[in-house]
């Protein structure tokens, strides 16, 4: 077993090497490229397209800049130092850019050899040993180094200065050791990939983990740990950084949406992750030290590791959830060109998610030997915390009523998300139910439902909000007709790849097999077909908007006419943000549904607008 | 700006919301640190729940004697950070260097005679995965409590080993410049570090030493 | 189709008031369950078998959500695709006086979602209830799980590797512990999970109501050949069953290997039942209330025998000094369970284990699952 084993560990060795080189190539020598060519890349700033006056008091600042001309933040340094020593929240967010989308494509190769494993009930393409590898590596690097940093990180990073007008995150190195931290526990993960692999499973329960395990364990677990810092740093900094560098007059109900979810994020962050922490450590200790805090056979209660894990990774949820409710909070009202329906409503809906997102751990365990009265509780309260997503549901949908709505990609993305996070949430009130979880728990369903809400949910909410955003990032739009057909395809791929697993899972087909039942197979082959498209639909942004870094048109400041501080200043941004402190008036989404359309139709004969055409 | 711009971030406006920010990380770091601690005072309190005998016999093979000077030490050491911060934040040098060294050296201390205790924890055999025989299933339970003691009190040590490096940081920067009412910001928030150390100590030591001790 | 609903209805009794409320749903729950019929015929079955007796009852729910699920999901996204396409850029609809709140829209959409999670949360919770409980007069198997197999063992002496042989129509308990890691016994066609921990006996219940063969799989993520841990149910008339018992080469019954282990390590010497100085005798134990030397009171249930053998120490019978020796090292898991069930005979005159337990030991053993037990041997 263990010769063809190696093996197959040196191909996916030689795989990875190739990834990092690739990806690490194209991105830096086409960013640094990009940066050289147009080293007055500052674009001049157009205003606003259908320029409503509802900004008075703004635009006084935004013609300051633009007697300016600033630099933008890209032409701070051109030096491969100047980004690795960079202590701006911008150039930051574009380090973790590029780091989280070469741990995604390493996740996703992983993800495509589950799925064709899965084509035949037998297998056939890797051993038993490599497959389980390969689940808990898709599991680990999407969970920790994709989905948990990717929008807090990212975009969180980028815009939370510019969206509450301060020149950068409260503590800048901490920001930079947080990047450094997450490269650190990553390379981690990384050997611990090439060593040989895990094969735990990415909840690596104990005492599999701490005792029967012959993998690399400790590498994985050391990665994730220090991993957990990085995010705990990030944490801190968002939640200092809202508190105490809020521009003048922008008060707590003022604030976007989105700052509202990285906040609630932050919180969670900070609460959760030291739980994972320790309890790693107290793994690592069982490993190497042979003290049994988890292991039966040594006086340990193996339950006690699941309550820890699952305390932690419970909210990590919402960790990875709830930015992308921010996103799609903002693109919906600039898009439907209205103000959000029932603002208070939706950001004290994010605080009751979060709050009692730390209560239901348990249901993940209604089946482990958990006391019944346990179960109860837990039960209840996980119907309770589908109330508040329920609300933001509706309330983005009535946002749309009477708007005047246009379909660029970002909209395509939320209104994605919308459908494919309801279909999510939905199932979850059946595995809250503890009848039925019993014979769901650790089949299909669960793998189904939680990938609606993690790829479905956030990354199509991620997606949606670098394309939003990402005329501010780069100075540069991505083209268009490119962006709507790879949403169109990621949508489509998508629904494809995980409906048959909820009929999989209601049939009875346990997550983490290897063989399977035969009678199962024509839905896992229906499941692969469609994680094909899927694959295709998540490559396309990649090449597109890699391409618009050269060939893109320039952006102006604000390409979508939207409100929020982020868009007052050029696009990319100066390298301070604001060249003087924005003073806020008014609170967010002031859109204007009637404006919109009177404004288009005087400006119907001059100038086609391309961006009304319906998506679909 | 203010008179000391030098000492401003440049992402802050003043040093009022510089020392704001700094005062406010802190805090939320604590949380984390008390979450941090919080997983392993759980697993004491099921494992206790669990074996009350085990942990009353283990807890009184504990140094009660050694535990209970620690606590007076850490206690009076925050009494000196206490009165480091003040004096920071009246200006007055040379008590505050005083101060923040009797801090430093009470640390010490508390570090010193954690080590002593550990090695006569060494000499008893007393260490789970060395040197604690485990023969049978009461002994499997005592060894819960060692491990969950050496855990507990090493990562208070290593808390408090980066709690005496800041605080001789501090010292030597208070040497050097000096703080006064404007710019106090490092002493303070060194000193809510050196505070949460003291208080998970005061959680700690009832639960180590006492329940043999009735 | 017809013939299904038909068996259903008996056993479904405790959910018609809620099915019934939930009025509307029913046509449309009928339909799903129509279509999934018609799959089935069609060899692409939607769902697994109903072959247990909660499992139409779990069916009842999931299936009712699942129209509901169907019902919300559709209103969804036929608002925002109408909204959508009526409010699009440039069309002519009214679009005076945005709404941006609506007090009674919002308690509306706020009210019902949790008044509807608390009906499905209190129906689901009633069913998992009885679940939960094992109803009086249940066989009891023994199970044993580990890396990679299931070894079952009947209360006749029959034993099974990944398979059981079980009656139609008599509710079956398992008792089950793990040797290595935690694995998970899972039988789709009966609506049952249970984690299998080290240590740690954990229980189940079923009752098959149809004949026939059904997956075993082990849910809960074991090591490599995880997937390879998979086994049959047979679930079989009366009649056969008790012919499959005599034709199989039962070995001695659990509670006779007990006894003759009994004999073989002493234990008589000291609880023999002339002889109560040095120990309590353990006839009639099982199931009673056993005074302690700590003042308490515990009963005597499967876990306290099971502890009692492996840590004498910790619950003292009250007059009795803590002299026995623990076994725990010296004998298997696989023993343990025979000398308890050798013990819990004894509480039932009859020398051979009897299948039908008192029912006190349910009553006392359901709620202690959580508990933290007993160390076991560690097996190498």
């Amino acid at each position: 077993m263990s010769v063809p084993e190696e093996h197959r560990g040196s191909l996916w060795n030689v795989l990875t090497n190739v990834g990092v080189a690739i990806g690490g190539a194209i991105g830096l020598n086409a960013l640094l490229r990009t940066l050289r060519g147009q080293p007055e890349a500052t674009p001049l700033l157009k205003p606003p397209l259908a320029g409503p006056a509802e900004h008075t008091p703004r635009e006084e600042i935004v013609e300051a800049v633009v007697a300016e001309r600033q630099h933008s933040y890209l032409d701070d340094g051109y030096t491969v130092r100047s980004w690795l020593l960079s202590t701006d929240h911008k150039r930051i967010a574009i380090l973790y850019m590029l780091t989280i989308t070469l741990f995604f494509f390493i996740g996703g190769i992983a993800a495509t050899i589950i799925r064709l494993q899965l084509v035949t009930p037998q297998g056939g393409l890797v051993q038993t040993a490599t497959y389980n590898r390969m689940f808990t590596i898709h599991g680990i690097i999407m969970v920790w180094f994709f989905l948990i940093p990717a929008v807090p990180a990212v975009l969180g990073n980028f815009l939370l200065p510019l969206m509450i007008g301060a020149r950068d995150l409260a503590f800048p190195k901490i920001n930079l050791l947080s990047w450094y931290l997450f490269v650190f526990g990553g390379l981690f993960t990384t050997a611990a990939v090439i060593g040989g692999g895990v094969d735990t499973g990415w909840t690596m329960y104990a005492p599999y983990s701490s005792l029967y395990s012959n993998s690399q364990v400790l590498a994985a677990a050391a990665g994730i740990f220090i991993t957990g810092f990085s995010t705990i740093a990030t944490g801190v900094n968002f939640i200092v950084t809202t508190h105490t560098m809020r521009a003048p007059g922008l008060t707590w109900f003022r604030l976007p949406l989105f700052v509202w979810t990285i906040y609630a994020t932050a919180l969670i962050m900070v609460l959760a992750t030291p739980v994972l922490a320790i309890t790693l450590l107290l793994i690592f200790a069982e490993r190497v030290l042979g003290i049994g805090v988890f292991n039966p056979a040594q006086g340990g209660d193996p339950l006690l590791f699941q309550h820890l894990f699952w305390f932690y990774s419970h909210p990590a949820v919402y960790i990875m959830i709830l930015p992308g409710m921010g996103i799609v909070s903002e693109i919906i009202p600039c898009f439907a060109r209205k103000k959000l329906f029932s603002y208070t409503t939706v950001a004290i809906a994010t605080f009751g998610i979060a709050g009692i997102g730390f209560l239901v751990w348990g249901h993940h365990m209604f089946v482990a030997g958990e006391s019944m009265y346990a179960s109860l509780l837990f039960s209840i309260l996980s119907f309770l915390v589908a109330i508040p997503s329920a609300i933001k549901v509706f309330n983005w949908t009535a946002t749309l009523y009477k708007g005047s709505i246009r379909f660029q990609t970002p909209m395509l993305y939320a209104l994605g998300f919308i459908g494919l996070f309801t279909v999510g949430g939905l199932t979850g009130l059946m595995l809250a139910s503890l009848a039925v979880d019993v014979s769901l728990h650790d089949t299909y369903f669960v793998i189904a439902h939680f990938h609606f809400i993690m790829v479905g949910g956030m990354v199509m909410a991620y997606l949606g909000g670098i394309h939003y955003w990402w005329p501010k990032i780069s100075g540069r739009m991505y083209p268009e007709l490119w962006g709507k057909l790879a949403a169109l395809t990621i949508f489509i791929g998508f629904v494809l790849t995980f409906l048959p697993q909820f009929v999989l899972g209601h049939l009875g087909m346990p997550r983490r097999y290897f063989h399977y039942p035969p009678e199962f197979q024509a839905l896992n082959i229906l499941s692969t077909a469609g994680a094909s498209i899927l694959g295709v639909g998540y490559i396309l942004p990649l090449f597109y908007l890699l391409w618009s870094l050269r060939h893109g048109e320039k952006a102006p400041a604000n390409p979508w006419n939207a409100t929020g501080l982020e868009w007052q200043t050029a696009s990319p941004p100066p390298k301070h943000n604001f060249d003087a402190t924005p003073i806020v008036t008014e609170g967010p989404y002031n859109y204007q549904p009637e404006e919109s359309e009177r404004d288009n139709r005087s400006s119907e004969e001059s100038e086609r607008d391309v961006s009304a055409t319906p998506g679909r | 700006m203010t008179s000391a711009p030098r000492l401003v971030g440049e992402q802050f406006d003043d040093l009022e919301q510089q020392q704001e920010a700094c005062s406010l990380g802190m805090w939320v770091f604590l949380c984390t640190e008390i979450l941090l601690f919080g997983g392993l005072f759980l697993s004491y309190a099921v494992y206790r729940h669990a074996y009350p005998q085990a942990f009353h016999d283990a807890s009184h093979d504990a140094e009660y004697w050694i535990g209970t000077s620690n606590t007076a030490v850490l206690l009076i050491s925050s009494l000196w950070m206490a009165l480091s911060v003040h004096c920071a934040r009246t200006g007055r040098r040379k008590l505050l260097l005083l101060f923040l060294a009797l801090t430093l050296i009470f640390g010490l201390a508390f570090l010193g005679l954690k080590g002593l205790e550990y090695y006569l924890d060494y000499k008893k055999n007393e260490v789970p995965g060395i040197n604690l025989p485990v023969t049978d299933a009461f002994s499997r339970q005592k060894e819960m409590f060692w491990t969950l003691y050496f855990f507990m009190t090493g990562l208070h040590a290593f808390h408090l080993t980066i709690g005496c490096g800041l605080v001789a940081l501090i010292l030597i920067l208070a040497w050097r410049t000096g703080y006064n009412a404007k710019h106090y910001a490092p002493v303070e928030v060194t000193g809510l570090y050196w505070h949460f150390i003291d208080i998970v100590w005061v959680f700690l030591y009832p639960l180590i030493y006492l329940p043999g001790r009735h | 189709m017809t013939r299904k609903l038909k068996t259903e209805a008996p056993s479904r009794v405790t959910s018609f008031p809620l099915t019934r409320r939930a009025g509307g749903l029913g046509s449309l729950a009928l339909l799903l369950a129509c279509t999934k019929a018609k799959a089935q015929e069609q060899g692409f079955p939607l769902g697994p078998p109903q072959a247990s007796s909660i499992s139409t009852r779990v069916d009842a729910i999931f299936y009712t959500e699942l129209t509901l699920a169907l019902i919300i999901a559709f209103s969804v996204c036929f608002l925002v695709v109408f909204f959508c396409f009526k409010y699009r850029h440039g069309s002519r609809a009214n679009r005076s006086n945005p709404p941006s709140r609506n007090a009674k829209l919002e308690v509306a959409w706020i009210g019902i979602p949790v008044l509807l999670a608390l009906i499905f949360f209190a129906w689901a919770a009633r069913t998992y209830f009885d679940m939960y409980n094992p109803p009086p007069g249940a066989i009891d198997i023994y199970v044993t799980a580990k890396q990679w197999m299931w070894k079952l063992q009947h209360p006749e002496g029959q034993r099974e590797i990944d398979a059981l042989h079980i009656p139609v129509g008599r509710p079956v308990r398992l008792i089950m512990t793990s040797q290595d890691v935690i694995h998970s016994f899972f039988v789709p066609a009966f609506r049952i999970k249970q984690d299998v921990l080290p240590g740690r006996e954990t229980t189940t219940w079923f009752e098959a109501t149809q004949a026939g063969k059904y997956h075993l799989f082990c849910a809960q993520y074991c090591g490599l050949n995880h997937s390879r841990m998979t086994g049959w149910i047979y679930a079989m008339e009366p009649a056969d069953y008790e012919r499959w018992l005599s034709q199989t080469q039962g070995e001695p019954t659990l509670a006779a290997q007990g006894e003759r282990l009994y004999e073989q390590l002493g234990c008589s010497g000291c609880h023999g039942a002339s002889n109560t100085v040095r120990a309590p005798t353990l006839e009639g134990l099982y199931g009673k209330p056993v005074p302690l030397s700590n003042g308490q009171v515990v009963i005597a249930d499967d876990r306290y025998l099971h502890d009692s053998i492996l840590l004498p120490k910790l619950q003292v019978v009250a007059g009795y000094k803590p002299v026995m020796p623990s076994f725990k090292g010296a004998i298997s898991d696989d023993q343990v369970m025979e000398l308890v069930a050798y013990i819990k005979s004894l509480g039932n005159n009859a020398g051979r284990a009897d299948p039908r337990l008192p029912q006190n030991a349910v009553g006392a053993g359901a709620e202690t699952t959580y508990q933290q037990q007993s160390v076991k041997a560690r097996i190498k």
